[in-house]
């Protein structure tokens, strides 16, 4: 699988994203500076967490406007796998390959913990190495993760089986103290129509590895590279 | 020419950071304060001196990138 | 130049700059004639007790500073030792107490970016932050407000940057009202090769000022950290500086990259006092001239005087001298990261600071007496009159449970993950033990290696016994590293004092160094670099003494390194250390009995070599599963804290004879630490032919902890306690 993750000014977890993205597929993923328009053809896109652009105006918003994300939307319409994550997650929302937005923390603080989600599907490229219904733990690190979208793309969402992850106690029960953002319907993550877009709020690429207190979503980037082989 | 440019959380977007200043005033003893709704202001030299002007270019700004239709609307005052 | 922009220099204000009669007449006489006003800013700026250390430079030079490690001690902008691999640790800690009081979320959050700069200007990557908070009695109505926002302004800068915050400590005590303590700390890595100085070189070199445009923030603020505030002092907010932590991310990136190449020849931060101290630092250590034309100097606002571009705070700037004919290429890189760029001015060997604007000189000032002529004062100090030593068992006894449940559940013991969970101590990928225990520790990239990163003070036994209290402090640090499995290496200090023109805070002063240095010899961990704090007091009442002592110490296999939780159940628990009981100046009497009172315990530290030594060799061995250091709160403390880390309790089922059950459950005797472990025989074997005290006193196992003599505690009770306090204090219960 060969990978790209593109770097803004402010990204800060491109670093643990390409160490996450190495580990699985064994090779170094292209690291993508935001001023390029163009890039190598990838299996996947990642657009990583951070702060880009200083979380300035609204988390995500100018990142939108960088040349390397006319690219980024062009190569997702076509089809190529796109992962956001956190503010990536923020960055596809704003850019509207994803719908909704994600809002200010309910509890107003940015949140650092452990959390745990459960896979809503196996039916897709990104959750193919889970069960649909497992329970995996994994951190958070944000201020803005509190999903929002109105009623009526809510329902598409889960229609379509567009939720791909929602917050969940240890147990996989959902309630308030589970989920730490306050995000509506305790949604972590979303797909796109075609469920090759992914973005979620927590991050996986901190939970591979064993030395780091879990490897959990592991599972993901495997399946990725098992699938985009 | 200057504009004002005042965005806001949308009604039925739920808006934390106000709830917390109301709840904030109430226990200043602002009982009587309603619902709070925190938004942004943004000031900016249009480079217009055309009013008209000033004010397409300023929608369109907050069309791409001051608001996010999402969850945001947008009022626009140009002064002069 | 306009009459107002040159006013004339009366004693009034010589004195509003900080300058007595006597230092002003040093100032007349390096000149040979009366300053204007951008020179006198300059010497007040240089000669304040912030930039200068004139009050604490006399007994910091007593400080161990060297060891077969150390690659850099103090006096540039970090300490650097060597970790091997080609590898170097490059740390300090840095206080930002008084912006922090006036503006919180700003004045904690410019306090993360300065000692972050501080860092990697000398070529580090940071890969942890960490910090010490102390706060006023819990009651005091500006507690809250100062917690909320100094714990949101470490995140908003630290998260935003993406260096994790990892560690840290947050206590609360009356003495802090006015004053509170906010110590950042950050730990960095650098190739040994490529570690950059001050000192300015080859003359004609071009001087050039990278990062954000200068605006008047913060002038005066050197001078504002030398002062004892009083009531009017928030009529100072004006004068705190803004962070913009995505600016010093750009900056953090484009230094790095610059630094891999050859251009850089010498680097300083602007920090406090800004273009003024870097400029002289730069000049002063190269022992060469620095000439610069503010006209040149990137502004953010218009107008500005060269009295205020010298004294402006304004934050994520840098100041070089680069390599001839390397300035295209080292502007290249910073105008990618849309960083302004400018080469204000040259080296020169005329040995002077040459400031011009418009072809005009404004200001001239010969750069080594500027330094070397700064006023150095060996004030009176009177010693602490020793406290009385309080035997246990003329302590009440209150019953072991609610005694415990009580001091989990109190502001300096509970647990803090209220203030942690809004840092983000997860990024860079790299932590492998997260705060909440002894020290954190983070991997080194690329190697087998870890550090493992801890701040410690007790200012409560400062207080009591300054000597006593000074020596604990380093002792903690060094114990809290070993706990993880960790040989120390080196050390930083955060010395926050109140006002030293008072005898008895400069004997505190004079104390704790004399009981750091001892502990430092002792345990071979030298002080490499740290700041001083002083004039914490408000109307007359200072803070605590509270030098807080930053450590960091080496993992060679990070998959050794160890946690406080117990694992699993069914592991023997055994304590390190020789216990008398020692309960004066104890948490247990403060926050049980409402006494703060007694001497501290004593601290032997020889024992605190052997028994740590000995821990750390068990750790090494893969004979431990879990270890703690036994500090405030004593061993029932730790047992709590053990249990709680690893959802597992414990049954301790007898004291031993000859201690009061409560002094032993909750003495505070120091060199003590609690190994959990599958193969006691082994242990207590190493233990006795190395001749160190080590007893079994319990088991691990079920879902409560159960003290000698009291019923079972659960662990949800436990937790309630420990847990619960912080967040109901901040939401206002």
């Amino acid at each position: 699988m060969k990978a790209a993750v593109i770097v803004f000014p402010g990204s800060n977890r491109d670093r643990d994203m390409l160490m996450a993205l190495e580990r699985a597929a064994g090779k170094p993923p292209l690291a993508v500076w935001h001023g390029d328009a163009d890039f190598e053809p990838v299996d996947l896109i990642v657009v990583p967490g951070g702060f880009s652009y200083g979380d300035y105006l609204r988390a995500g918003a100018m990142a939108v406007h960088s040349p390397i994300m006319r690219e980024v939307a062009k190569r997702a319409q076509a089809g190529v796998p796109v992962l956001g994550v956190c503010n990536g997650f923020q960055i596809l929302t704003e850019a509207g390959l994803l719908p909704g937005a994600l809002l200010r923390n309910a509890r107003l603080k940015f949140v650092c913990r452990d959390i745990h989600m459960k896979v809503e599907t196996a039916q897709s490229l990104f959750t193919a190495g889970y069960e649909s219904g497992q329970v995996v733990r994994v951190p958070v690190a944000h201020h803005d993760g509190n999903y929002f979208a109105d009623d009526e793309t809510l329902d598409r969402l889960e229609g379509e089986g567009r939720v791909a992850f929602r917050y969940c106690t240890a147990e996989g029960e959902f309630d308030d103290t589970a989920n730490p953002n306050g995000s509506i319907r305790h949604i972590a993550g979303i797909y796109n129509e075609t469920k090759t877009v992914l973005g979620l709020m927590p991050h996986p690429e901190n939970a591979t590895d064993p030395q780091l207190g879990g490897t959990d979503v592991a599972a993901l980037f495997d399946g990725l590279v098992a699938a985009l082989h | 020419m200057k504009a004002k440019v005042h965005v806001t959380l949308k009604t039925g977007v739920l808006d934390p950071q106000g709830k917390a200043v109301q709840h904030a005033l109430h226990s200043l003893g602002f009982a009587e304060v309603g619902e709070v709704r925190q938004g942004k202001f943004i000031e900016l030299e249009t480079g217009e001196s055309d009013p008209t002007k000033a004010r397409a270019a300023v929608e369109e700004m907050c069309k791409k990138l001051l608001a996010n239709p999402v969850i945001e609307n947008y009022s626009i005052e140009v002064e002069g | 130049m306009a009459e107002a922009k040159n006013p004339e220099i009366t004693p009034e204000l010589v004195a509003e700059h900080g300058l007595t009669v006597e230092e002003y007449a040093r100032v007349l006489a390096i000149m040979g004639r009366a300053p204007n006003i951008t020179e006198l800013g300059i010497f007040s700026v240089m000669w304040s007790e912030h930039c200068s250390y004139k009050t604490s430079k006399k007994w910091l030079r007593t400080l161990p500073t060297e060891g077969p490690h150390v690659i850099q001690g103090p006096g540039e902008n970090a300490g650097v030792i060597d970790i091997g691999d080609g590898l170097a640790c490059i740390f300090k800690i840095e206080s930002h107490n008084h912006p922090s009081f006036i503006e919180p979320y700003q004045g904690a959050a410019t306090g993360v970016g300065g000692i972050l700069r501080d860092v990697f200007t000398m070529g580090a990557r940071p890969i942890a932050n960490l910090n010490a908070l102390r706060f006023g009695a819990p009651d005091h109505p500006k507690t809250r407000h100062l917690l909320a926002g100094v714990v949101a302004g470490i995140g908003g800068y630290g998260n935003c940057i993406g260096v994790p915050t990892v560690a840290g400590e947050c206590q609360f005590h009356e003495s802090y009202n006015g004053n509170i303590l906010v110590n950042a700390m950050t730990v960095g890595i650098a190739p040994t090769d490529r570690i950059f100085y001050s000192a300015a070189a080859g003359i004609g070199n071009s001087v050039v000022y990278v990062g954000s445009k200068t605006g008047r923030d913060g002038i005066h603020g050197a001078t504002m950290a030398s002062a004892e505030f009083n009531e009017d002092s928030e009529e100072k907010r004006p004068t705190v500086q803004v962070g913009d932590p995505f600016t010093e991310k750009l900056l953090l990136e484009a230094c790095l990259e610059l630094m891999a190449t050859d251009a850089i020849i010498a680097i300083q931060d602007m920090g406090a006092a800004g273009l003024t101290s870097s400029s002289v630092e730069m000049s002063s250590k190269g022992g060469v001239g620095i000439e610069l034309d503010l006209g040149a100097v990137p502004r953010r606002e218009e107008g500005m005087t060269p009295y205020e571009i010298m004294l402006s705070e304004s934050q994520e700037r840098m100041l070089m001298v680069l390599r001839p004919g390397r300035e295209d290429a080292a502007r290249a890189i910073f105008e990618k990261w849309e960083l302004d760029f400018a080469v204000i001015g040259r080296v020169t060997e005329t040995g002077r600071l040459v400031l011009t604007e418009g072809g005009e000189t404004v200001a001239e000032i010969p750069v080594a007496p500027l330094v070397e002529n700064a006023p150095e004062y060996d004030r009176p100090w009177e010693p602490t009159p020793p406290s009385p030593e309080i035997a246990a068992q003329d302590v009440p006894a209150r019953p072991a449970d609610e005694a415990l449940l009580a001091l989990l559940a109190s502001p300096d013991h509970c647990g803090k993950s209220w203030i942690w969970h809004q840092y983000d101590h997860l990024v860079m990928n790299d932590t492998v033990i997260r705060p909440g225990g002894d020290a954190a520790v983070v991997r080194v990239r690329d190697t087998s290696k870890a550090l493992a990163v801890t701040t410690d003070c007790t200012p409560r036994y400062c207080y009591a016994d300054p000597v006593r209290g000074g020596a604990q402090a380093v002792a903690e640090a060094w114990r809290n590293l070993t706990a993880t499995g960790a040989r120390p290496l080196a050390a930083t200090d955060n010395m926050n004092f109140g006002n030293p023109e008072r005898p008895r805070v400069m004997g505190q002063f004079a104390g704790c160094i004399e009981g750091m240095g001892e502990a430092c010899r002792a345990l071979s961990f030298p002080i490499v670099s740290g700041n001083v704090s002083l004039y914490n007091e408000t109307s007359g009442k200072g803070i605590h003494p509270t030098p807080v002592i930053g450590g960091v110490g080496l993992l060679d296999d990070v998959t050794l390194a160890m946690g406080i939780g117990f694992p699993d159940p069914d592991l023997t628990i055994l304590l390190v250390g020789e216990t008398q009981g020692w309960l004066g100046c104890s948490a247990y009497l403060r926050e049980i009995l409402g006494r703060e009172e007694g001497a501290p315990p004593p601290v032997d530290l020889d024992a605190e070599l052997r028994n740590g030594d000995f821990t750390r060799m068990q750790i090494l061995a893969r004979r431990a599963r879990a270890c703690h250091d036994l500090s405030e709160g004593g061993l029932a403390v730790a047992l709590a804290e053990m249990a709680l880390a690893g959802g597992i309790g414990a049954e301790i089922p007898a004291a031993p004879e000859g201690v009061p059950l409560h002094a032993w459950l909750f003495g505070e005797d120091q060199a003590r630490y609690l190994i959990a472990t599958k193969n006691p025989v082994a242990v207590l074997a190493d233990a006795e032919a190395a001749g160190i005290p080590v007893v079994a006193i319990g088991r691990t196992g079920g879902e409560a902890l159960t003290l000698p003599g009291s019923a079972p505690i659960s662990l949800t009770a436990l937790r309630e306690a420990h847990e619960g306090w912080l967040p109901g204090y901040m939401d206002g219960k």
